[in-house]
């Protein structure tokens, strides 16, 4: 453990605000580190090893081969089935959340390749309304995995979630069951599905497609689990023990396959897609 | 307006004249009469135009009937089969084979508690992993012999606590979608009170999915929804409002394929009936769905959940 610096969760700066200076103070350390270099490094500090939040277009950046992304045709937007309103209304969230990211929905997806082996990719990003499934998130991963299919290549998903997306009702719960349906498929024609479970990864992602991994990473700072926090001290009325529903712990139980630095996630892919490569 | 308290009342005066009118040989029957069609006339209108909340209320009430006192009289034959096998026996989620009209079937039930001690022991029917595991091993059970499998859904949610967490309950739950999105046999799930999110579908995920009149459906409590996004866990009405959680809500929606008839007042008023009609739609559709060719039951059950979710195509123009 000591090869990675001792933190419980990654933090997020999720308002992270762009700007146009060439240094940035990193918060861990201090040191004033030049942009380029901490976005070439994956958004990790070049001084200190700190994480910083990486938008989904970051970790395209950083995982695929430089230039094979491709996004897929159709871009798709969230309904509001229910016409809710909360404090605000759902439309408003939506159309804030994509303003402010750049982004249809929670997730990006499209067709790359990463050291040279051909992939589909998702890529969930917090920012949109906590990274949350609804409609949209899981019509996107059945496209994925059917375009893996038709195209017969391994699919990855990098999950970023904070579960269901409340606005939508039984539409988002049953994006859970819609999304491992079609997962089944990847499976029965023989094609790989990693799993990359990032900080956070929790409540309905992590109790449907993202447990269901043939093989299943977690970058170092994520944070996994199915209940949040909050709800489980309430529940039983006593402090967490250290390291609740970090990656350690998911590791430790036997959970998921492998922990993995932010920094060698590429590799570790390339490294894992690679023994399929080929296969059937 | 009429609440609940005042149709006791009435039905305690009117059963109070009937034993008097038994006792003295005194004729009341017109007294009686009278009063009872007042108690028709404040029961419809009580019940007939439930709200939202008042269904949610009415689906944790706590007279309400549960998981086994309609495994008692919809099924024969109940035999229980207990154990994941691996950890424990999860005692808010039963599972076993029974009998439907003679036809063997499997059975999963989430069982709520009644008394204090009870509720302890099935963790206030909150499923563990436990729980989850044992469906999965009865599911499998299910497809090896052909038996038609039926769920009957009654939990607020998953159990929420740090053994469930080191036990995966997310990968439990995660892995019982996966066995019953390809099970080879017929499923039928009916929520008998409160679906409570991935806790409940874990094991809803079939063929035709079935709510009583009063039960509830939901991706999140109205509570958890209050707290989360109004900041203020007593706006939970609204929140039930908002979410569309109840069997005529989604049955418009067209995410459940039918709603069981419940007394005015709720099953609790008259548990009797409420399982006959519980039993007439689960025989109804069990025979339905076995009739069916295997490969068109699998194709029918792939479209419908590959199909859910509501999104519109964005102009790319726009960004
Ligand atoms: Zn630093």
């Amino acid at each position: 453990m000591s090869l990675f610096k001792e933190r419980q969760y990654l933090r997020v700066h999720v308002d992270r605000e762009p700007d146009d200076s060439l240094w940035m103070k990193c918060k861990s350390c201090g040191e004033l580190v030049f942009k380029r270099r901490v976005r070439e490094n994956s958004n990790v500090c070049p001084s200190c090893g700190e994480y910083f939040f990486q938008t989904s277009q970051e970790r395209l950046e950083s995982i695929l081969d430089p230039g094979s992304y491709e996004p897929f045709g159709e871009r798709l937007a969230a309904n509001d089935p229910l016409s809710f309103t909360d404090s605000r209304a759902y439309q408003e969230r939506v159309a804030e959340a994509q303003a402010k990211t750049g982004l249809d929905d929670a997730i990006l997806i499209g067709r790359g390749a990463i050291e040279g082996i051909p992939v589909v990719i998702g890529v969930m990003d917090f920012r949109f309304i906590g990274g949350s499934m609804g409609s949209v998130v899981g019509e996107q991963i059945c496209r994925a995995i059917e375009a893996s299919i038709a195209d017969r290549r391994g699919f990855v998903l990098i999950s970023s979630s904070g579960g269901a997306r409340i606005q939508e009702g039984m539409f988002s719960l049953l994006q859970m069951a819609k999304t491992v349906t079609v997962r089944r498929r990847l499976a029965e024609a023989g094609l790989p599905f990693v799993s990359v479970m990032t900080y956070p990864t929790t409540g309905g992602v992590e109790a449907s497609i993202a447990s269901l991994g043939d093989i299943i990473i977690a970058e170092k700072g994520a944070m996994i689990g199915f209940a949040g926090r909050r709800v489980i001290e309430q529940t039983i009325a006593e402090e967490l023990p250290a390291h609740f529903q970090t990656e350690s712990f998911a590791l430790e139980r036997g959970q998921i396959d492998r922990v993995v630095r932010r920094e060698d996630l590429r590799s570790e892919l390339a490294v894992a897609l690679g023994f399929f490569v080929g296969a059937r | 307006m009429t609440d609940e308290r005042t149709l006791d009342l009435l039905e305690a005066k009117i059963e109070e004249l009937r034993q008097l009118n038994a006792m003295d040989g005194m004729d009341l029957s017109k007294e009686i009469a009278r009063l009872e069609e007042k108690l028709a006339v404040l029961r419809q209108d009580l019940y007939s135009n439930l709200t939202d909340w008042e269904r949610v209320r009415i689906a944790r009430h706590p007279k309400r009937p549960y998981a086994l006192d309609y495994i008692a009289s919809v099924f024969s034959d109940f035999y229980e089969l207990r154990g994941d096998r691996i950890v424990g026996d999860d005692r808010a989620l039963l599972a076993g084979l029974a009998r439907l009209e003679g036809r063997p079937v499997a059975l999963l039930a989430q069982q709520k508690g009644r008394t204090t001690e009870e509720n302890k022991e099935r963790f206030f029917g909150m499923t563990r992993p436990q729980g989850y595991r044992k469906a999965k091993r009865v599911m499998e059970l299910a497809e090896r012999f052909g038996l038609p499998l039926v769920s009957l859904i009654d939990t607020s949610g998953a159990y929420p606590g740090v053994e469930s967490e080191e036990l995966n309950i997310g990968g439990a739950i995660a892995e019982n979608l996966q066995t019953m999105a390809g099970l080879r046999v017929p499923t039928v799930a009916v929520v008998i009170g409160e679906g409570g999110s991935g806790g409940a579908l874990a094991i809803g995920l079939a063929d035709r999915v079935l709510m009583l009149e009063n039960a509830i459906y939901s991706v999140i409590t109205p509570e958890g929804a209050a707290a989360i996004l109004w900041k203020d866990k007593e706006r939970a009405r609204e929140a039930a409002t908002a979410l569309q959680m109840t069997a005529p809500h989604l049955l418009e929606l067209g995410l459940i394929d039918g709603v069981v008839p419940e007394p005015l007042g709720g099953a609790h008023k008259n548990p009797a009936i409420t399982s006959a009609a519980l039993k007439e739609a689960v025989v109804h559709h069990v025979n339905e769905l076995a009739a069916f060719p295997l490969d068109q039951l699998l194709a029918a059950r792939y479209a419908r959940y590959r199909n859910v979710g509501r999104y519109s195509a964005r102009p790319v123009t726009d960004s």
